[in-house]
């Protein structure tokens, strides 16, 4: 078995369009939310959201590849690029390698929406634009980012609900652990705008705490009131670690276990039984107690039933040992299907700067989370080994462990 | 309609969202060789062409064309026929 090393991270966030800038804001504990009065103008019950601006692709890439993007693709080239340059790859070097790519995304609702409103009023599919139809497809950011970066390897997106970035972090982990590939660009997106949260907003589940938009996610604490909608793209480049050690790649962190589970219960109500499973799995796989876990990037969302359901789990597996937990959610809402990649950067950026984020607005605990060990201010702490949790609708789950390679 | 209205709209287009190099904008320039189009952006053309001029631009047509001078005299002929 081959060990996968993370070579390369890229990020483009409510919190910051690159590693530096969301690098400070995890240190800061800076929040990327805003309230958004167009939202309440549509009919949303929240409006609130986590602010991305889009990218300026023109002028970078060609009319050809920007018509066939839509938002989150751009997000994903923006955080590719950032990434595919932390790893030092080229896209020359590229070229000469059969590099593929497994990326989450999980709906593209902006360019569907679009193009029906427009077949809708003209009554004739000839009026929509020869990019609309790769731009709503499921699969659009890796079919894009595929073309773009003249990959030649594994080419598929993975849709998981809130754990899409996560589980394609993991099996591109899987597919290199077993000598399938060498390099892939994996990561998870999120598209932001006003179409794609419309219905999400409809079970009632977003945080009504618009007075004070910083301070409305607030994961494991007491007056949680729901989660706050973001998104974004986050990369990651993994390679086989001697592969990458002979190309005289940075080695930022090894992922050493990945493990999944289904709950098999409900679409939207979380099961400990399942997050158990795939926490418990991820440990066996990385061959580690739990003691040795130092920090746990949790997936706290903000709501009520799914943060308390996190601190079971945590408290089950990770009780006597009280590892540093945090969630980053609190400062960048919910990136929904980009989190599980982003949460894994945002780790990374904490193991190699020796500091954990705090999870900002945890004032007050309730009965589940005060039992765990939740950072409120940044830590200095030099750690080597971390747990990043994401779990979605359907549930499904999916749990990634990294470590510092020394 | 007058046809330099047609070329007009044509050439604003392909600046604007194909962002063609205005050096090779003229009549006898080449579609794919001189311009890079390419078949999608056939599609993009015929959208143009209905919303801006109300002409239904048929797919076959259109690859048959091989010039710009070809384009602007197709679609005059069918803002002609309307």
């Amino acid at each position: 078995m081959n060990r996968v090393a993370i070579t390369g991270i890229g990020i483009y966030s409510s919190i910051g369009k690159n590693l530096e800038e969301v690098k400070s804001s995890l240190y800061n504990g800076k929040s990327g939310i805003i309230f958004d009065p167009e939202r309440k103008k549509f009919g949303y019950q929240s409006g609130l959201t986590g602010k991305v601006e889009n990218p300026e692709l023109r002028g970078i890439l060609d009319h050809r590849s920007r018509s066939c993007m839509p938002q989150q693709a751009e997000f994903a080239y923006m955080s590719t690029s950032e990434a595919l340059m932390t790893a030092g790859l080229t896209r020359e070097y590229l070229d000469l390698t059969d590099a593929g790519i497994i990326f989450g995304n999980d709906g593209s609702a902006l360019p569907v929406i679009e193009a029906l409103d427009t077949i809708r009023e003209t009554k004739d599919t000839m009026m929509v634009s020869s990019g609309s139809v790769f731009q709503s497809m499921n699969s659009t950011v890796s079919l894009n980012l595929s073309v773009i970066f003249r990959l030649k390897g594994i080419n598929f997106t993975v849709s998981a609900a809130c754990a899409s970035g996560a589980h394609a972090i993991g099996l591109a982990y899987s597919m290199i652990r077993h000598g399938y590939q060498k390099t892939i660009i994996c990561g998870g997106t999120q598209e932001v705008n006003l179409y794609c949260v419309a219905n999400f907003d409809a079970l009632g589940a977003f945080s009504r705490l618009e007075s004070s938009p910083a301070e409305a996610s607030r994961p494991f604490d007491r007056k949680r009131d729901g989660l706050v909608p973001s998104g974004g793209a986050a990369t990651v480049i993994l390679e086989d670690l001697d592969y990458a050690i002979k190309r005289g790649a940075p080695i930022l962190a090894e992922v050493v276990g990945y493990g999944f589970s289904s709950d098999g219960t409900h679409v939207s109500v979380p099961d400990t039984n399942g997050q158990i499973r795939a926490v418990t799995m991820a440990l066996n796989e990385a061959g580690l107690d739990p003691g040795k876990i130092d920090y746990i990037n949790a997936h706290a969302t903000s709501t009520p039933l799914g943060d308390q359901a996190e601190a079971m789990t945590l408290n089950r597996i990770f009780g006597k040992y009280r590892p540093a937990v945090s969630s980053t959610k609190s400062m960048t809402g919910h990136e929904l299907s980009m989190c599980g990649a982003s949460e894994v950067v945002y780790s990374v950026i904490m193991l190699n700067n020796s500091f954990i984020a705090p999870n900002i607005n945890f004032e007050e605990p309730d009965e589940f989370s005060s039992p765990l060990n939740i950072i409120t201010q940044t830590t200095p702490a030099e750690f080597d080994v971390c747990l990043s949790n994401s779990f979605g609708f359907g549930g499904t789950n999916s749990c990634l462990i990294i470590k510092k390679v020394h | 309609m007058e046809k330099e209205e047609i070329i007009v709209a044509v050439n604003k287009f392909l600046l604007q969202e194909f962002e063609v190099d205005e050096k090779e904008i003229r009549p006898d320039a080449h579609l794919k060789d001189d311009l890079g189009l390419e078949s999608l952006d056939f599609v993009d053309i015929a959208v143009m062409a209905r919303k801006r001029f109300g002409i239904t631009v048929k797919g076959k047509d259109m690859l048959s064309l091989k010039t710009l001078g070809d384009v602007y005299d197709y679609i005059h002929r069918l803002v002609q026929m309307k």
